[in-house]
């Protein structure tokens, strides 16, 4: 019982990362109706933006919470403005062309910082130890149970950020011009909406939330490289259409999901289906119910 | 027809020119250095036994081109790097043989890689002498032979897996072990099996044994289930990158028993960050401890460390001893061919190197001692010298 229950704290502290990994899927998908599918690497580059300013950080502010909660700021800042970067960059020219176009492009982008991040005067292809943000310890140990400080850390900032989102998106006035932009665009840009910046700061906010996720995993998980994004950016990818993609508490449901899944699995059955498994689950809800769990209805083209 | 006659005509003609500029120059030119091949892991995953590796071969050569290099020529070092991934380890090999024409291969370090080289090397006739691959079956084609070109100077899983169980249950007097293998590495898979054999056989049991695939962050599924059996240790035979993750994950879900291994541990970045205290007071088996204080090892310390500024570690004085035999070779023969260095190196006997002496045996593996070295604050401290 104790190793069950074990399991399930292991599998919902991973779940919560891919929580915020998947809140940024879906909020692009909500506005603008298109995979954004080099989330999982500006997640990465979320990962290398802690990893680079730490030493300036620690050496200003010392070591501790203060130092850990000012590289959480700078990876959110940094990889928010990335993602507005790359919207403008890349997507922005495309708004108006067939969504597969705007797909490849996401692709390109992927593939562009994982392979630019494995030049040495990058990042370098090789793994880097990720700093020690907060001291590693059993917070509670007791009957055959254990909650690590990092375990602790990732459900306190996951949910304090995905109530900070809820938030944003219902009760202030840029977070109900994302929802209207969400409902149409077209419309809601005739009711004297800034589509535009509706969308920027729709990227901004995803992105930064990938950075926060990013800080988390590599706390918890302190080896780093160029292509860590693409795994859980995947699995974030599949908890969000779990969860019904375009849906907010969807995704967290479907991360939480993911990550308790992929856990049993690697408990009970074998490690080497632990990834099968979430792509087993995402081929199962393709074929049953498309929409996701906790999706409306309706048919996508992409 | 007439075209299909034409093209095969053109292709004879090709064909003809192609072999008359093979033939007919049999060896074009002296070549101006004695080239030597290396496939290292320079990136990647297992980036630092690459580098490792070459920084002690590096440093052989130059030595020995100091003096004068060899045969009135100087030593020339083509590294090729292998990404830590075995495809790329392919295409390297094939350059070296082919493209570059290098006497003898050095490399790789991971088993799985240079298993993947192992046939090149043996249909080019090229000597491939791996500083560090310690799987069996490297040496050896699917038959169960001897390859005729492939020969490593480090000692086999057989021995290293014995080497741990018999430190576990003599030294540590556990009765209870897991295990945590990597899945997806012939080293880790064989290192696993040899120490349950023994570890069984010395009357103990392994309690659980579970498995990761290399590459992977997230263990704690595995030691959820290792820790509901309370061992007394945990064998981890894997590489550095996913060891220190373990260890972390391993403390923080309670579990206090040292871990042990093999020399897949052996890297400056092991001990990094907060696998520091994590792995405190663990032991692994390696193949040269920093601590040795006989004149050999002392004086390569000294050189290592007057062109480097660091301690070497195990990797770099296997790299070190690799190139020095196939010098002591080229010098005693007289000849720097591929065929003169893998006959050399078949009689080679109580070749005095850093990492012990070293005699192959007729499977063309090093017989040696091994060492056990402890975790002590980072550092790893000589604990004991267990022989063949």
């Amino acid at each position: 019982m104790e190793e069950f229950l074990q399991q399930v704290i292991n599998g919902l502290s991973l779940g919560a990362i891919y929580a915020l990994i998947a809140l940024g899927y879906t909020m692009i998908y909500g506005v603008l109706r298109f995979i954004n599918f080099a989330h999982g690497d500006v997640f990465m580059v979320g990962a290398y933006i802690g990893f680079f300013v730490y030493p300036f950080l620690s050496e200003a502010l010392g070591t501790g919470y203060l130092t850990a909660i000012a590289v959480l700021v700078a990876a959110m800042l940094g990889c928010g403005l990335l993602g507005v970067v790359i919207e403008f960059l890349a997507y922005r020219p495309l708004r108006n062309r067939p969504k597969l176009t705007v797909l490849i492009t996401a692709i390109g982008v992927s593939l562009f910082l994982e392979y630019t991040g494995q030049i040495d005067f990058v990042f370098g292809a090789d793994y880097k130890t990720y700093p020690t943000l907060v001291e590693r310890s059993a917070v509670f140990s007791g009957s055959g149970l254990s909650l690590g400080s990092d375990q602790v850390i990732v459900f306190v900032v996951a949910i304090g950020l995905m109530l900070l989102l809820r938030v944003i998106v219902m009760n202030t006035k840029i977070g109900t011009a994302m929802r209207a932009v969400s409902m149409n665009l077209g419309a809601a840009s005739l009711m004297g909406i800034n589509t535009n910046r509706v969308i920027s700061f729709t990227f901004f906010l995803g992105s930064a939330l990938a950075g926060a996720g990013a800080t988390l995993y590599a706390m918890s998980y302190p080896k780093i490289n160029p292509l860590m994004g693409v795994l859980p950016g995947l699995k974030a990818f599949v908890a969000a259409v779990l969860g019904g993609i375009g849906n907010v508490p969807g995704a967290v449901f479907g991360s939480f999901f993911i990550g308790t899944a992929e856990t049993m699995t690697a408990g009970y059955i074998s490690p080497t289906f632990r990834d099968a498994i979430v792509f087993g689950i995402l081929i199962l809800i393709l074929i049953f119910k498309p929409s996701g769990l906790l999706g409306k209805g309706g048919v996508e083209k992409v | 027809m007439n075209l299909r006659l034409l093209t095969t005509a053109a292709a004879i003609a090709l064909f003809t020119l192609a072999g008359c500029t093979k033939t007919g120059g049999d060896k074009p030119e002296e070549s101006a250095t004695i080239k030597i091949g290396q496939i290292a892991s320079m990136t990647g995953k297992e980036a630092t036994f690459g580098q490792q590796v070459d920084d002690g071969i590096k440093l052989a050569i130059e030595e020995i081109n100091n003096a004068g290099g060899l045969l009135g020529k100087k030593l020339e070092l083509i590294t090729e790097d292998t990404q830590s991934q075995t495809p790329p380890t392919k295409t390297a090999m094939e350059k070296l043989v082919s493209k570059d024409q290098v006497v003898a291969v050095i490399g790789e370090v991971a088993s799985s890689r240079s298993m993947a080289a192992a046939p090149i090397a043996e249909r080019a006739k090229v000597t491939l002498i791996s500083p560090a691959s310690t799987n069996t079956n490297v040496t050896l084609d699917k038959d169960g032979k001897t390859l005729n070109y492939v020969y490593r100077i480090c000692f086999i899983d057989p021995f290293q897996g014995t080497v741990m169980a018999k430190f576990a249950s003599e030294n540590l007097k556990a009765k209870n072990i897991a295990i945590l293998k990597d899945n997806a590495n012939d080293y880790s898979v064989g290192l696993a099996k040899n120490f349950t054999e023994t570890f069984t056989k010395n009357g103990g049991t392994i309690v659980e044994e579970q498995a990761y695939e290399g590459g992977q962050t997230d263990f704690k599924a595995q030691l959820t289930a290792i820790k509901a059996k309370n061992p007394e240790a945990i064998f981890v035979p894997g590489y550095y990158t996913e060891v220190s993750l373990i260890a972390q994950q391993a403390r923080e879900l309670g579990i206090k028993a040292p871990l042990l291994g093999g020399d897949g541990w052996d890297s400056p970045v092991l001990t990094q960050g907060a696998a520091k205290e994590a792995l405190e007071g663990s032991f692994f088996s390696n193949h040269y401890s920093e601590q040795d204080t006989s004149a050999v090892v002392l004086e390569f310390i000294k050189r290592f460390k007057a062109k480097y500024n660091e301690v070497p570690g195990a990797m770099s004085a296997l790299g070190y001893d690799a190139m020095n035999i196939i010098a002591k070779i080229i010098k005693d023969s007289g000849k720097a061919d591929a065929e003169t260095i893998a006959k050399g190196l078949a009689t080679l006997k109580d070749y005095p190197g850093v990492t012990g002496k070293i005699t192959i045996d007729p499977q063309h593996n090093a017989n040696k001692p091994a060492v056990v070295l402890q975790i002590k604050d980072g550092k790893y401290s000589y604990y004991s010298t267990i022989n063949p």
